[in-house]
């Protein structure tokens, strides 16, 4: 474990070099736009409440994106004199679900005008109870979805193929033969079930598409001919056909109360015991101890799974001891270019609700 | 008619000596590795076998002088047994060395194909760090810094594009990467718009324009080392390199400096030279690395295929009747 520790801390420090190469080119091109942004803003910025800058907040070469329209102060800071801040925070950000929004923080923020999240799940917020304090509610659909449709596609075949098993054998000290093994599910002409076939679902439909897969999904609503068309899907009306035909089951639906457990025991049941289920939606939309049930009994064959409750699992949960599970830590939309666009498109949201101008993203109650 | 009736005929006598291969212990002998086993073949393909009575290696080795001489067929898969004039001179009945499981098959477009699109995403999205972390008994937080690199809207440079670089451009196309490749030959127009593909005559601007540069040519004496110190030069520093073809494709001294000095971003490799590496070889020891141990035509459906279409091979060869893919060499 030690050993995994400096390797991680390796990692770090050659990412931080790669980073600020990054930083560096990315400095070069910033759009004339956001500079005459900032000479207007350059009387008294609007303040703002964070997490943090760094750590498990913000990373620092993308915490300009805020401070360029706002005065930033963390969670931490402002929990040292919440009455000297207090009144002068008319946005808060929230990133990765923190800091919480809830009753006795924002009560502490009288000038609050806005709770502006990054990244389109907002089911870790009361919007009613937000708005009935007369604060406006923000999130930032679109701008994931590609980043997310592509990390569905990624667990998809990393899961089928086994790629993570096949690089701890090829790296293992004590591999001395190129073995028959690990053999892989084919992914090519197979048979793809998408639950939600909102705007992520689809792109995945979309990359699919090309590895000549059979696509079934299943929606609330049903999708246009011209849509459906264009990707070969098929619509089941009722989940349980999508849950018999399918190879791969991708979750891609928001968290409601309705999406809640929706793959329990009976739908795991109903999957074929040599299907993979994909999930990149909420961890609560499965019932992880059916899952492990199915897991262990070999009804399904696998799971990848970005989102899990909680996050991250603890420690001795029986998910991280299966050897058919692949799990990755909410890493849906971590590339440099997303998170750009995601903070930049909540910076917007803020911005518009603190200077009273329409709101591009507001969540209404 | 003359023709007709000698097909007919020919056709006949595969399927009679097919039933009579079936039904009596006449059949012909060929070695092979072993079924099962870490080094054999998977139990579920061990029924295609039954074209022919099996011996090891193990067991010829035991008694080269009883067995050898029965031996008319070499069924290699994955490169074992290998074909050795060691092994070939304890074989005087031999008629033919089989291969199965890489290179000419055919069978394995579809499979290779996806698997690049595997590592490719794998690589750019980091799964197996973030599986790490995710496994690692340490974990207390979601890591901020695990950032990958975006895949939709990317630059896909594709190095040969025969059948699997091809397939490979139709599995990019839906993730809107832009797709450029470079082949001794051009492809047709049409293939070309079906995946927006720009030809580019010389590597260099693929490789200079590309954040991410996948290797699927054949291994021949113009394309080893074809990816070498100069090459990785051209590359980003943000690009990734995934090689699907063979090892040796691949300058890998070049590449362990690359992948050291930021010369590229990453690596992702299906292939390798040898197969495994040596243990102490520095590629093993590089956090931007992802290795797997060859199986890019791992799949049940594939490799049953491969084996089926392997001893086909063998038993027409064994027949005296044409065989099917027959490897000429090139002198030929």
């Amino acid at each position: 474990m030690r050993g995994l520790m400096y390797v991680q801390r390796g990692r770090t420090l050659w990412r931080s070099a790669q980073a600020s190469r990054r930083l560096q080119v990315s400095r070069l091109h910033r759009p004339a736009r956001q500079l005459q942004q900032k000479r207007v803003m350059e009387g008294e910025k609007p303040w703002a409440l964070i997490s943090e800058v760094g750590e498990q907040g913000y990373l620092e070469e993308l915490s300009d994106i805020l401070t360029q329209h706002f005065q930033i102060i963390g969670h931490r800071d402002f929990l040292r004199d919440p009455q000297l801040y207090g009144e002068k925070i008319q946005a808060m950000f929230v990133w990765d679900f923190k800091p919480a929004a809830e009753a006795s923080l924002l009560s502490s923020l009288p000038s609050l005008k806005v709770v502006a999240n990054g990244g389109v799940g907002i089911d870790h917020l009361d919007v009613p109870y937000i708005s009935s304090l007369g604060v406006k509610v923000t999130n930032t659909p679109n701008v994931v979805d590609e980043a997310t449709a592509d990390i569905a596609m990624a667990l998809l075949l990393a899961s089928a193929r086994k790629v993570v098993e096949g690089h701890q054998i090829a790296t293992d000290p004590k591999t001395t033969h190129i073995m028959q093994c690990p053999m892989g599910e084919e992914v090519s002409g197979a048979t793809l079930g998408i639950v939600g076939m909102g705007n992520i679902g689809y792109k995945i439909a979309q990359r699919s598409k090309g590895f000549d897969m059979r696509i079934l999904y299943h929606n609330r609503s049903r999708r246009s001919v011209e849509d459906e068309q264009a990707v070969g899907a098929s619509y089941c009306q009722k989940i349980d056909d999508l849950l018999k035909q399918s190879d791969f089951v991708v979750l891609a639906v928001n968290l409601t109360p309705e999406t809640t457990g929706l793959i329990s025991h009976r739908e795991l049941s109903l999957m074929r015991s040599t299907a993979t289920l994909v999930n990149i939606s909420r961890g609560l939309v499965v019932e992880q101890d059916a899952l492990v049930t199915a897991l262990r009994s070999g009804k399904i064959r696998a799971a990848a799974l970005d989102v899990t409750h909680p996050e991250p699992l603890p420690r001795d949960h029986p998910l991280l001891g299966l050897p058919n599970v692949l799990i990755t830590p909410h890493v849906g939309t971590n590339t440099y270019t997303t998170t750009r666009k995601m903070m930049q498109k909540m910076v917007q949201n803020a911005l518009a609700a603190v200077t009273g101008q329409p709101i591009p993203n507001e969540v209404k109650p | 008619k003359y023709k007709e009736i000698r097909v007919l005929k020919t056709l006949l006598l595969f399927e009679l000596l097919h039933v009579q291969l079936t039904n009596c212990e006449d059949k012909p002998w060929a070695l092979d590795s072993e079924v099962g086993g870490e080094f054999g073949y998977l139990e579920e393909q061990a029924d295609i076998l039954r074209h022919f009575q099996i011996i090891s290696h193990r067991d010829l080795l035991q008694n080269p002088e009883l067995h050898g001489p029965k031996i008319q067929a070499l069924l290699m898969w994955k490169y074992c047994p290998t074909a050795e004039p060691a092994l070939l001179g304890l074989l005087p009945s031999l008629k033919v060395v089989a291969s199965g499981g890489v290179g000419t098959d055919h069978l394995d477009v579809d499979a290779t194909a996806d698997f690049a699109m595997g590592l490719l995403l794998a690589s750019a999205r980091e799964i197996l760090e973030g599986h790490q972390i995710a496994m690692d008994p340490n974990t207390v937080h979601i890591p901020q810094s695990l950032m990958g690199v975006e895949v939709t809207g990317s630059t896909l440079g594709i190095i040969g594009m025969g059948d699997i670089g091809y397939k490979i451009a139709q599995r990019s196309f839906g993730f809107e990467m832009k797709i450029l490749y470079h082949n001794r030959t051009r492809r047709s127009v049409e293939d070309e718009r079906a995946v927006r593909g720009s030809y580019c005559e010389r590597l260099d601007d693929l490789l200079r324009r590309s954040d991410f540069v996948v290797v699927a040519v054949k291994l021949t004496s113009r394309t080893t080392g074809l990816i070498g110190r100069r090459e990785l030069s051209l590359m980003k520093p943000s690009a990734t390199l995934v090689n699907i073809s063979r090892g040796q494709v691949v300058d890998q001294d070049a590449l362990v400096e690359a992948l050291q000095s930021g010369g590229i971003r990453a690596a992702a490799l299906d292939v390798t030279h040898p197969e495994p590496l040596p243990r102490d070889h520095p590629l093993l020891g590089l956090p931007n690395v992802l290795i797997t141990p060859h199986i890019g035509t791992n799949t049940n459906n594939t490799a049953r295929a491969m084996v089926e279409r392997m001893v086909e091979n063998a038993l027409a060869a064994v027949k005296g009747l044409p065989v099917p893919n027959e490897v000429r060499s090139q002198s030929q």
